[in-house]
């Protein structure tokens, strides 16, 4: 469904990515794994395009590198960010509706799903978003994207800086929207996570994939876990 | 004393609405673009100049609704074909971009209308007094200008908080690119910012422009006192432009009444100034004719103290 090829990116004269090849298939789960800074959002900022992809980029068959991000966005792919993004000066219900792609125009996803599947944001629908508390925001940005009714859906660090019973909320999240079809890419750190919810994992370093496989090849293949994961 | 009060209270909320017009559209622009425009109120020039055009042909009401069109038309191909364009350069080329812009705008408006002032004229079903308070009279046409900004304010306030797309330009303010990849077009939303401040500003042109005078030079009279409101309100807010087009329309106002110098103040307490006296200059100037630089002064003053306005986020 989605295909990178060769995908290079530069913030200025920096070169972060040096040809990423990566292929997510229609309701697969995929985990992007990586230590700090080897450039795992900036492949999401690139197929989402928010930073300049150099490359080939191809989803359900159409090239979407170059293309501006509303238009990507309408293609299927929902992004959700790490630094989540909440619209300040909006409440949660409006950063909800936002994500919808027309007014008022719910797709498979509702405002009623989105509070079923975190009652806190019901209970805040009328809150300014602002002063939502981090794990509270967290919710709220991946319901946000959930509203557009993306087929591939990409995860940046969903559970960053949460406390442990939000972490596994988010993990239950997860497990959710891959049961209803979607296509996830999910990027991580936990390797907890990672392994449990994904079919297929990719490692990066340095601006480049160094691992591919399943998660018992991953489990298996303790050098690559060695140089590239642990810290 | 109570009479010239509140007349001035009056004059210098209709001027403070009047700068809230232009203040409103440029703070909205920075908020959202990042791009300081200088030809703001060159926009709210031609809409003077094209109501004057509308009006000799079809009179003040057609002029009131067609000249903030056009002026939109011309803000909407600005910022299309041209800041899009030069956004890819920085801010600095925007910046220039925009100060080029001044002087394009003046010089088509020194060929097409000339040098001098157009007779732009009060319409005439407006041109009486409203009412008399003690021995002043007040114009209806004052009322009128004040019940339009009044009216574009409300109106402001519930487009952007009762609206989808006042919603969507409340949420580019903060995080456009993730406005985009929520699927809604950014670059379009831009235009229309930027058009419509363009025509705020045009219609303050049109309103304004026959109470005061339609000339080339109206754009570099008001230009700077609204970047002076902006910043001083704090860029990029719409609360803080509201307070500081009040804060400096009053402000100006009041001092322009001030007719006594600090000399007078302290003889009326019974500290007479000799006219030789050290900086007799400064002891014996009138307080009104501070006026001009008060705003200024208040910038500078904002920027060393406040550096974000009264109510701006951003830090830098
Ligand atoms: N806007 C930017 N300008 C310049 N350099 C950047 C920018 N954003 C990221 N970088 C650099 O690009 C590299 C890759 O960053 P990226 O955010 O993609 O990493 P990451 O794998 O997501 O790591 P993490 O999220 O843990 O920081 C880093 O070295 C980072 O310093
Ligand atoms: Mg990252």
């Amino acid at each position: 469904m989605l295909e990178v090829k060769g995908l290079h990116a530069f913030y200025g004269k920096s070169h972060i990515l040096h040809g990423v090849d990566m292929n997510i298939g229609k309701g697969e789960i995929v985990s992007l794994l990586g230590r700090n800074g080897v450039g795992r959002t900036t492949t999401c900022k690139s197929i989402m395009g928010l930073v300049e992809p150099v490359g080939n980029i191809t989803y359900n068959g159409e090239k979407i590198s170059g293309m501006e991000p509303h238009q990507i966005a309408h293609r299927g792919i929902g992004y959700v960010p790490e630094d989540r993004l909440i619209f300040p000066g909006l409440t949660t219900r409006q950063n909800l509706e936002l994500g919808m792609k027309k007014s008022g125009q719910e797709g498979r996803w509702k405002l009623d799903d989105a509070y079923k599947l975190f009652p806190r944001l019901e209970e805040r629908a009328e809150t300014p978003a602002e002063v939502l508390s981090g794990g509270e925001q967290q919710m709220l940005t991946m319901c946000r994207t959930l509203m557009g009714d993306p087929e591939l859906i990409m995860i940046d660090e969903p559970t960053e800086g949460l406390a442990p019973q939000i972490v596994k909320q988010v993990g239950e999240f997860l497990e959710q929207i891959a049961s209803s079809g979607m296509s996830v890419l999910l990027i991580e750190q936990k390797l907890s996570i990672a392994l449990k919810v994904s079919q297929r994992l990719y490692v990066m370093g340095h601006g480049e994939i160094v691992f591919e496989g399943t998660p018992s090849d991953l489990e298996a293949n303790e050098s690559v876990r060695k140089e590239w994961l642990e810290v | 004393m109570l009479e010239s009060l509140i007349f001035t209270i009056f004059n210098g909320v209709l001027y403070g609405m009047l700068l809230f017009m232009l203040a409103s559209g440029l703070t909205l622009i920075f908020g959202m673009m990042g791009v300081l425009n200088f030809a703001h109120a060159s926009f709210y020039m031609l809409g003077a100049y094209f109501a004057y055009q509308v009006s000799v042909f079809a009179g003040f009401w057609a002029a009131l609704f067609l000249a903030p069109l056009g002026v939109a038309l011309i803000g909407a191909l600005t910022e299309r074909y041209g800041l899009r364009q030069v956004h890819q350069h920085g801010h600095v080329a925007e910046l220039l971009f925009t100060f080029g812009l001044v002087y394009v705008i003046e010089e088509v408006v020194h060929l097409v209308w000339g040098r001098t002032p157009v007779n732009y004229q009060v319409p005439e079903a407006l041109d009486f007094t409203l009412f008399t308070l003690f021995t002043t009279d007040f114009p209806a046409y004052r009322a009128f200008m004040l019940g339009v900004a009044i009216f574009m304010f409300v109106g402001i306030f519930l487009l952007l908080t009762k609206t989808r797309i006042g919603q969507v330009v409340q949420a580019s303010l903060s995080h456009p690119d993730m406005v985009g990849a929520l699927g809604h077009n950014v670059p379009r939303v831009f235009t229309l910012v930027f058009a419509f401040g363009c025509a705020l500003a045009g219609l303050a042109g049109v309103i304004a422009g026959n109470y005061f005078i339609t000339e080339p030079g109206m754009a570099w009279n008001m230009g700077p006192i609204v970047f002076v409101v902006v910043v001083f309100g704090g860029l990029g807010s719409l609360g803080g432009a509201l307070v500081g087009s009040l804060i400096i329309g009053l402000a100006q106002t009041f001092a322009v009444q001030m007719t006594f110098s600090i000399a007078s103040v302290l003889a009326d307490m019974g500290l007479a100034i000799s006219e030789d006296a050290f900086l007799s200059g400064f002891w014996f100037l009138e307080l009104s004719r501070i006026g001009p630089m008060l705003p200024y002064l208040l910038l500078v003053l904002m920027l060393i103290f406040r550096p974000r306005g009264l109510m701006g986020t951003r830090a830098d």
